[in-house]
């Protein structure tokens, strides 16, 4: 158990070098002198020689890396050429932000998700059945942004119920908070939710299939408890775990969802700072987002094998 | 069901207009998210609405353009125009509770001179030096008679901070600014509010009523103006022509609008690198011909449901500059088509035509583009982020551009930097040593027949050359609720926050 | 979400079928379930449109008419017009194409950079597939649309630069599904005794491994297309993807934003034809899956 979580944790290195390294290759990708787009409307030669010596831009690129690699480690991710605020505070300024809504969205996905794939694994065959796998495909086909505009349209422009837009924290208003945060929600979970739905569904056929649950029933078990006790654990674990791995996809589905809900988060931060071309903010930002997702994959893997021994490779 | 709708709504409605009890919030939707809150470092037109409640400027100016007295009281020139006195208000004090003086002045004004990264130096470059004659009257001293100062005075070269709590910044001073406006910052979160409240110890703290403004940068225009019906807001800045019908239509909003003092027009590459080497940017008649081919009325009419005012300089046709002999013209196809000809270009021909995002800039972009088409030219359209074409702009990285100017209070500061040669924003690299006389002549007279001559003159010049195709006028288009009293809207599009009242 | 399809595979530990499984089943337990078909039909039908357009779209997509700004749905528009009075039915259907070529390039450029890095890393094992794992695994660990966002953004607005940039970022799905479809089948007995003939690598992986590991590449890039005509959309919407004025379903909605009050058949349609064909696809490749899983039900 140990050596596979120390192997584990090794294998995470090397991972996270790479995407640092991804990510600070792609900002020298680009055409145009670095210096230059800092010094933005400054034309002084003397400032922007000062500014390459600053920030190491006359060194070659592997010690540039290392500069800014070194910087990481100490907590300096640079900071945004826009607005002169360092990348850190502005990512942990909108980390809760984002959490929020991917937290209710993978609630909402969960629950829609898992329940639906309950229903209809039980009740296979059955209209029930046919309205999950419907809800499913409708779920992974509809772009999430088009659902965004819809869904606007609907409820705050001809129904005036919810607001279009906005973000207010939980713990400051949690009225004005879920109203503005139900639509965004929806429109990451859904996606989700009939990913989680197809998963629950399958597993919990072949769980109901088996020989303990079988065994239960033949016990005289009533069906609630054989589904309820036996099957859904059981079938559960695997599709859990599946949530943690998601959270790319949440992440990627914020990205427009945020947009278009004017919700000031980590998408709508990156998308910002990808066209303004604030690179530091757009390194920063992947940067922390990835080590998340590497971190959230390396615990769903753990509890996966905790759960389930006999994959242990 | 509809108790249920009333009670969010109500929720969201009561919590949303005020927190403590009763004190007024007013709530403004910006188009963008404001760049960084310095007098000295900004150059968004979104910042200088949040401006109009953080930083008071020596001078300001009302809805027939003229300069009204804010920190300052008056101004006089000498007989050369070289040296310009101005008095300022006494008993002002900034944020921090330090007290406004010609010190201040002075280092507020030298600041945006001398200041690392500074937008404002070009606008007040003919200044020299700044002079503290007693504790409240201050000199400028300009290397050569400069007509517009007192009007680059009325924006951000005009604005005063605090000297202690800039010189302790730097260049953070944007992070929390610190001037001697009608409210005080609170905070900023990026792209989510900026927050300030009513300053107390205000010069005019008396017409000042309501306690605190967020303002809440909302992109999408749609959302904006549902957030306002919806009671979300107040007030909404750059409301979409198309949705004036809207707002007429509703009895709960107000529509306020004024012509703005800038223009919107193309921006041709006529001598900034390589891709000035086209048949649109090396040939005056070709110019010319897409001048004559351009349908403005049309355009009006199809992009902004006719709301908006058709142009052909850098005033709009309301505006006392305007040059009555040089008309806006009617869409003429046969010139066009005459002028193509005498060009001799062969045709087709494609142009490469850099627009910035927005969401009207793309459908004015095709209109123009299906214009262009029919006399041979094909502007191939390339969308690109605001901030980048900018910076393209001035690589010269274009062969036309689509380009908005807000507009300034003075005629002079809508043509210098653009058409003199090599300016800061001549973009297009256009020079001409007539236009360049007639540029710095009309800046060093004050009397405005002259200057008015000398312009029609300039005026000529341009309209042969065409460095620049100036389309339409916008109209300042703010929304407010009802509940908003004493709004007026000034030209210049700011949104001043004195005089109002919330009810 | 394209990702959990291989997740899944690997989870269940799918057994490939031994190298003469008869493709004749496979095709007709495809034909067998309904949604497929129904899903193939509609590809089918949408790469008719898009191909036909040309003779079929009522007018030039391009053709503004002024005096027709935002009509509704009528006789002479059917899906009406839009904010300069183009033609909306004729732009959907020329914004077919963009849309399936957006979907097929990019898939073909990922499973050319995916499938041979794969098969190589899978293959040879050891530090080579070690490095090339933990560049994947580095890859799939930033977000795929912002990947994509950032690539596009830096490439520069356009079609083409919108397909490399979603080709790019879905190639390290395929490297895995390659890698992991390899490593269960180069252990079977076939490939040992091909090897132990004295096959030179290159045939082992060409004739024996590549043919067993297609199906599942098959379902992968079925799936993938969806996702990718997904991103297109979501790309062109940014203003990423292709320029005006040439038509895509994305850029469509992204002008339709403003006018949803007045105007809701803008947005409306072009959201409706995406679902619809994303929706084909995603159908396609289900019924590809299970037919090729003799295990599913």
């Amino acid at each position: 158990m140990l050596t596979f979580f120390g192997k584990r944790l090794l294998q995470l290195l090397p991972t996270l070098l790479f995407v640092s390294l991804i990510i600070f290759l792609l900002q020298h990708l680009l055409p145009g002198d670095p210096a230059l787009v800092m010094a933005g409307e400054e034309k002084d030669p003397q400032v922007i020689a000062q500014i390459r010596a600053q920030y190491h831009l006359d060194q070659p690129i592997p010690i540039q890396y290392l500069y800014w690699l070194n910087g990481v480690v100490h907590g300096d991710l640079g900071e945004s050429l826009r607005i002169k605020q360092p990348v850190l505070d502005l990512v942990l300024e909108k980390l809760p932000v984002t959490a929020q809504l991917a937290t209710i969205a993978m609630l909402i996905a969960l629950v829609i998700g898992i329940g639906a794939g309950v229903v209809s694994a039980v009740k296979k065959g059955s209209a029930w059945d046919y309205g999950a796998n419907a809800f499913a495909l409708w779920g992974i086909s509809t772009p999430n942004f088009w659902l965004g505009i819809m869904l606007i349209f609907l409820f705050s422009v001809r129904l005036g119920w919810l607001p279009a837009s906005g973000y207010v924290s939980l713990f400051e208003d949690w009225r004005t908070s879920l109203a503005s945060t139900i639509m965004p929600a929806f429109v990451l979970g859904n996606a989700i939710a009939a990913i989680l739905m197809r998963h629950t569904r399958s597993a919990m056929l072949t769980v109901l299939d088996s020989d303990y649950v079988r065994t239960a029933r033949a016990k005289g078990l009533p069906e609630r408890t054989v589904i309820l006790k036996h099957a859904m654990r059981n079938a559960l674990t695997p599709v859990i775990t599946l949530g943690a791995l998601e959270f790319g996809t949440l992440l990627s589905g914020a990205v427009l969802t945020e947009q278009i809900f004017s919700i000031p988060g980590f998408g709508k931060l990156i998308v910002d700072a990808v066209f303004n071309r604030d690179y530091a903010v757009v390194q920063g930002v992947v940067l922390v987002t990835a080590t998340i997702y590497i971190v959230l994959n390396l615990l769903a893997d753990i509890a996966y094998v905790l759960v389930n021994p006999r994959l242990r490779t | 069901m509809r108790s249920l709708r009333l009670t969010a709504a109500a929720a969201f409605l009561a919590i949303m207009t005020g927190g403590a009890l009763g004190e007024s919030t007013l709530r403004i939707g910006l188009a963008e998210d404001p760049d960084v809150l310095d007098p000295t470092l900004a150059r968004t037109y979104v910042g200088r609405i949040v401006f109009a409640s953080l930083c008071d400027k020596l001078f300001d100016i009302d809805e027939k353009l003229n300069i009204v007295p804010q920190l300052a009281l008056d101004h006089a020139a000498s007989a050369d125009g070289k040296v310009v006195t101005i008095r300022l208000r006494p008993n002002v004090k900034f944020h921090d509770g330090e007290a406004f003086d010609a010190a201040a002045a002075k280092y507020s004004l030298e600041r945006h001179l001398n200041m690392a990264g500074s937008f404002r130096k070009p606008e007040i470059a003919t200044v020299d030096h700044v002079e503290v004659v007693d504790p409240l009257t201050i000199t400028i001293v300009l290397k050569a008679p400069y007509a517009p100062l007192i009007a680059q005075l009325t924006d951000r070269a005009g604005m005063m901070v605090s000297p202690k709590a800039a010189q302790a910044a730097g260049d953070r001073f944007g992070l929390r600014p610190v001037c001697a406006g009608p409210y005080k910052f609170v905070e900023r979160v990026q792209q989510d509010r900026i927050v300030v409240e009513k300053f107390a110890d205000y010069w005019n703290k008396d017409a000042v009523a309501i306690d605190r403004i967020v303002y809440l940068p909302i992109v999408d225009s749609t959302v904006r103006l549902a957030n306002l019906k919806s009671g979300g807001l107040d007030l909404i800045e750059r409301l979409l022509a198309t949705d004036i019908k809207d707002v007429r239509a509703d009895p709960r909003l107000k529509l306020s609008t004024a012509l703005e003092l800038g223009y919107q027009g193309i921006d041709i590459n006529v001598d900034n690198g390589a891709a000035a080497n086209n048949p649109l940017g090396a040939n005056a008649k070709v110019r010319q011909a897409l001048y004559y081919a351009i349908d403005r009325q049309a355009l009006n009419q199809v992009v902004f449901d006719g709301e908006f005012v058709p142009g052909n300089q850098w005033v709009s046709p309301e505006h006392p500059y305007f040059q009555k002999s040089f008309p806006v013209p009617a869409r003429d196809l046969a010139k066009a088509k005459a002028l193509m000809k005498e060009a001799g270009m062969s045709t087709p021909f494609d142009v490469d035509f850099m627009v910035p995002k927005g969401e009207e800039t793309q459908a004015v972009a095709e209109v123009i583009q299906a214009m262009a088409a029919e006399i041979g030219i094909n502007m191939k359209i390339r969308v690109t982020e605001f901030a980048t074409s900018l910076k393209q702009a001035e690589a010269g990285e274009y062969q036309a551009y689509l380009l908005a100017w807000s507009g300034r209070t003075d005629p002079d500061g809508n043509l210098y930097i653009f058409h003199k040669c090599r300016a800061p924003q001549d973009y297009s690299g256009y020079c001409n040593a007539q236009a360049d006389k007639l540029l710095d002549e009309g800046r060093t007279l004050s009397d405005m027949a002259q200057r008015k001559a000398v312009y029609e003159k300039l005026t000529k010049i341009i309209l042969e050359d065409i460095p620049k195709l100036y389309l339409y006028h916008r109209l300042v288009l703010i929304a407010h609720t009802t509940r908003l009293e004493g709004y007026r809207q000034l030209p210049d599009g700011l949104v001043r926050v004195v005089g109002l009242k919330l009810k | 979400m394209v990702d959990t399809t291989e997740q899944e595979l690997l989870r269940l530990a799918l057994p490939i079928e031994s190298a003469d499984s008869p493709r004749a089943r496979a095709i007709r337990a495809l034909l067998l379930r309904k949604a497929a078909v129904f899903g193939l039909l509609l590809i089918m039908l949408f790469t008719g449109l898009a191909l036909l357009a040309p003779l079929i779209a009522p007018y030039d997509p391009t053709a503004q008419s002024w005096a027709n700004v935002r009509k509704a749905p009528s006789l002479a528009h059917w899906f009406g017009t839009d904010e300069v009075g183009r033609d909306v039915l004729s732009r959907l259907l020329y914004g077919a194409r963009a849309s399936l070529v957006a979907g097929g390039i990019s898939i073909a450029i990922a499973l050319s950079i995916g499938a041979p890095l794969g098969m190589i890393a899978g293959y040879l094992g050891g530090f080579v597939d070690a490095l090339l794992s933990r560049l994947t695994d580095a890859m799939l660990a930033i977000p795929f649309l912002i990947l994509a966002i950032a690539l596009a953004a830096f490439l520069g607005p356009s079609l083409g630069n919108a397909m490399i940039a979603i080709g790019v970022s879905t190639a390290p799905i395929f490297v895995r599904l390659t890698r992991a479809q390899v490593m269960t089948v180069k252990v079977e007995d076939y490939v040992e005794g091909a090897r132990a003939v004295g096959n030179p690598r290159w045939r082992i992986a060409v004739v024996y491994i590549l043919p067993n590991i297609v199906p599942a590449l098959l379902v992968q890039a079925t799936l993938s297309i969806a996702a990718a005509i997904i991103a297109e959309a979501s790309l062109s919407f940014l203003g990423l993807g292709q320029q005006p004025p040439a038509p895509s379903w994305g850029s469509m909605l992204n002008s339709a934003q403003r006018f949803l009050a007045s105007a809701p058949w803008l947005a409306i349609w072009p959201g409706i034809a995406i679902f619809l064909t994303v929706l084909s696809f995603n159908l396609v490749g289900d019924g590809l899956r299970d037919a090729l899983d003799p295990r599913r039900r």
